[in-house]
């Protein structure tokens, strides 16, 4: 299957990578602190380093507690942020219902950790100013999602 | 103007130039240069941390001497709060704090006793409807100061509300200038304290235009003073007049257990700190009404200036919180009004970690870093007196620093052989 999202690293100044594990909760976060600080380098506004703080937060969490392990990309231009999250499956069967305030899926182990308020994709949305989903069931879930400086 | 920037300084004579002090600091304040140790002042949040892990006691804090007391007509003693759980069970504290007259003090105030009044202001802000959550803690002046270099969003979240030691100088100079009749500028008043970030802020205030404390005391400098002269006390007056939960804002959790809070969150040691504000940034902790964060494993009790071991002294509070009244008369107070308490100026975040002014320039100025990273070697090691292989990189973009320091590199140069234009 072609893949409508591709990324564009070569418009980018910087990309960072950042390996996702499943189920590594200890690890969960770091992408998130590690791409604040070099926005706070880059001097971009609090507010806009909040909102990709909390996207890759969300992202992370969501690789770690309902896939197979993935990677998240954030990429630097001139004009804009980018941030993606691919994993390795196993997909999202209803993206529309994913999408869905308040709609989760997630198990005991992860409600008792305190996910699993079916916030983090709505959430997601809300932050950027361009947000794609790709997912099917039995295939990787890609997301893009864009703000603009 | 008085170049006053932060209360911590290194006495270069004493540095050995090891690098324990460079990998503890929080905010990567410190450089190795030619054997001896620097503070980037710029970046110092005054959390004493360095202090406290110097083996060759290199670091410490800018503090007045008794010497001060000389240049005023009348002085006060404001006893840090955790000064309470300096003394063993056996001393009588409020005999201790009398011991500050023979110190040459003329007045003495309990600063607990001012914890117990910003208590009754801070839980009405915290029980009110509609209120930021969490409302953030003032006390810890170092939490402030990471606050206003790393998470600027939560500035909007602090409470705002002058701390107990300024609370206590503006009551006891109204007190005295009414009991003496002298001039505000005859009367000196000096906190004696656990804490360099406390210094700091009497010195180059967050919040309030000016401080009304002169001077600063380091409580060990008096510690044995007083342990000396301790049979000789002459008890003159009840100086002691807080509750015990006055007493208990000398450690972690005293202030929401003074508040009576039930969903607080109360974290000590700057790391700890660091990754709870982390949380709260992301929106996670918004149930939470109250958070108190202390840059000191403990709390002040564990403060960088205090001479008793951190847990064997929050022991003490504990017990001493136990023992003292519970609630006490707030009438010694006289009339104040919330907003006498509040925050006047605004706080601004500290960008010190901005590459440039310029966007382009600064996101520029990060590839470079980047691309310099990948040429070394990536075991922080330190001897190149950076505390990480990144911060070097970043110190060879800012010009403060260049790829020759890394010894590690050159000492491997054919395996790290990488060109400077890749
Ligand atoms: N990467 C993914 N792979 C597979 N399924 C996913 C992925 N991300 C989200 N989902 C599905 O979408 C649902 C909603 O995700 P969302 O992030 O909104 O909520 P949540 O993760 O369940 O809870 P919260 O994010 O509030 O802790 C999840 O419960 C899960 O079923
Ligand atoms: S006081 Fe704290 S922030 Fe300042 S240099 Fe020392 S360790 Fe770093
Ligand atoms: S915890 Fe207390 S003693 Fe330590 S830095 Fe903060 S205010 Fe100072
Ligand atoms: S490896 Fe080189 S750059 Fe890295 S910390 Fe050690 S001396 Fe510094
Ligand atoms: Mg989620």
């Amino acid at each position: 299957m072609s893949k409508a999202l591709e990324m564009d690293r070569a418009s980018a100044v910087m990309a960072y990578d950042y390996d996702v594990m499943k189920e590594d909760f200890a690890h969960a976060g770091s992408a998130s602190s590690d791409i604040k600080k070099k926005c706070r380098e880059i001097g971009l506004d609090k507010e806009i380093i909040r909102r990709i703080a909390v996207m890759t937060y969300e992202a992370e969490i969501n690789i770690v507690i309902h896939s197979e392990g993935g990677v998240i990309t954030v990429m630097l231009m001139s004009d804009r942020i980018e941030i993606w999250a691919v994993d390795k499956g196993p997909g999202i069967e209803d993206v529309e219902l994913a999408m869905t305030a308040g709609y989760s899926t997630a198990k005991t182990s992860a409600r008792e950790m305190g996910f699993g308020a079916g916030m983090g994709l709505p959430n997601m949305k809300k932050c950027c100013d361009e947000f794609v989903i790709e997912s099917a069931k039995g295939e990787s879930t890609r997301i893009k999602m864009v703000i603009r400086l | 103007m008085e170049k006053f920037l932060h209360s911590v300084i290194l006495e270069r004579d004493y540095c050995n130039g090891c690098t324990y002090c460079l990998d503890r600091c929080p905010t990567q304040a410190i450089r190795v240069r030619d054997g001896k140790a620097e503070i980037m002042t710029e970046r110092c949040i005054d959390c004493g941390m360095c202090i406290k892990v110097c083996p060759y006691h290199a670091k410490g804090a800018q503090s007045d001497s008794l010497e001060m007391l000389k240049k005023f007509k009348y002085n006060v003693a404001l006893p840090a709060i955790s000064i309470y759980g300096q003394f063993g069970l056996e001393y009588d504290m409020n005999k201790v704090l009398n011991g500050f007259y023979q110190l040459g003090f003329d007045f003495v105030f309990d600063v607990a006793y001012a914890a117990d009044l910003i208590t009754q202001i801070q839980k009405k802000r915290v029980e009110e409807e509609g209120h930021v959550k969490p409302l953030i803690s003032v006390y810890c002046p170092a939490v402030i100061r990471l606050i206003q270099m790393r998470f600027p969003t939560l500035i909007d979240h602090i409470s705002q509300l002058e701390s107990p030691s300024e609370v206590a100088a503006r009551i006891a100079r109204k007190k005295i200038e009414e009991m003496t009749g002298l001039a505000q500028e005859d009367i000196g008043v000096f906190y004696l304290t656990e804490c360099p970030a406390k210094i700091t802020s009497i010195r180059k205030p967050i919040g309030i235009e000016k401080s009304q404390i002169n001077g600063a005391i380091s409580l060990e400098a008096i510690y044995t003073k007083i342990l000396r002269m301790y049979d000789d006390i002459e008890v003159v007056q009840q100086i002691s007049k807080c509750s015990g939960k006055g007493i208990g804002w000398g450690m972690v959790g005293g202030q929401s257990y003074a508040m009576g809070a039930e969903d607080y969150l109360a974290v000590d040691g700057i790391d700890e700190v660091i990754k709870v504000l982390e949380q709260l940034e992301l929106g996670k902790l918004n149930d939470i009404d109250f958070f108190e964060g202390y840059a000191c494993v403990t709390g002040c009790v564990g403060g960088p200036l205090n001479p008793e071991n951190p847990f064997i002294a929050k022991g003490r509070i504990r017990r001493l919180s136990a023992k003292y009244p519970q609630e006490v008369s707030m009438e010694a107070f006289g009339e104040i009004t919330e907003d006498m308490l509040e925050w006047d100026e605004e706080i601004e975040p500290l960008p010190v970690m901005k590459l440039d002014a310029d966007f382009k320039t600064a996101l520029e100025k990060l590839s470079r870093i980047e691309a310099l990273y990948h040429m070394l070697p990536g075991i922080d090691c330190g001897a190149c007196g950076a505390p990480t292989c990144r911060a070097l990189a970043e110190d060879i973009v800012m010009g403060r620093a260049t790829l020759a320091d890394c010894v590690v590199r050159k000492n491997n140069e054919r395996k790290y052989n990488l060109s400077e234009e890749r």
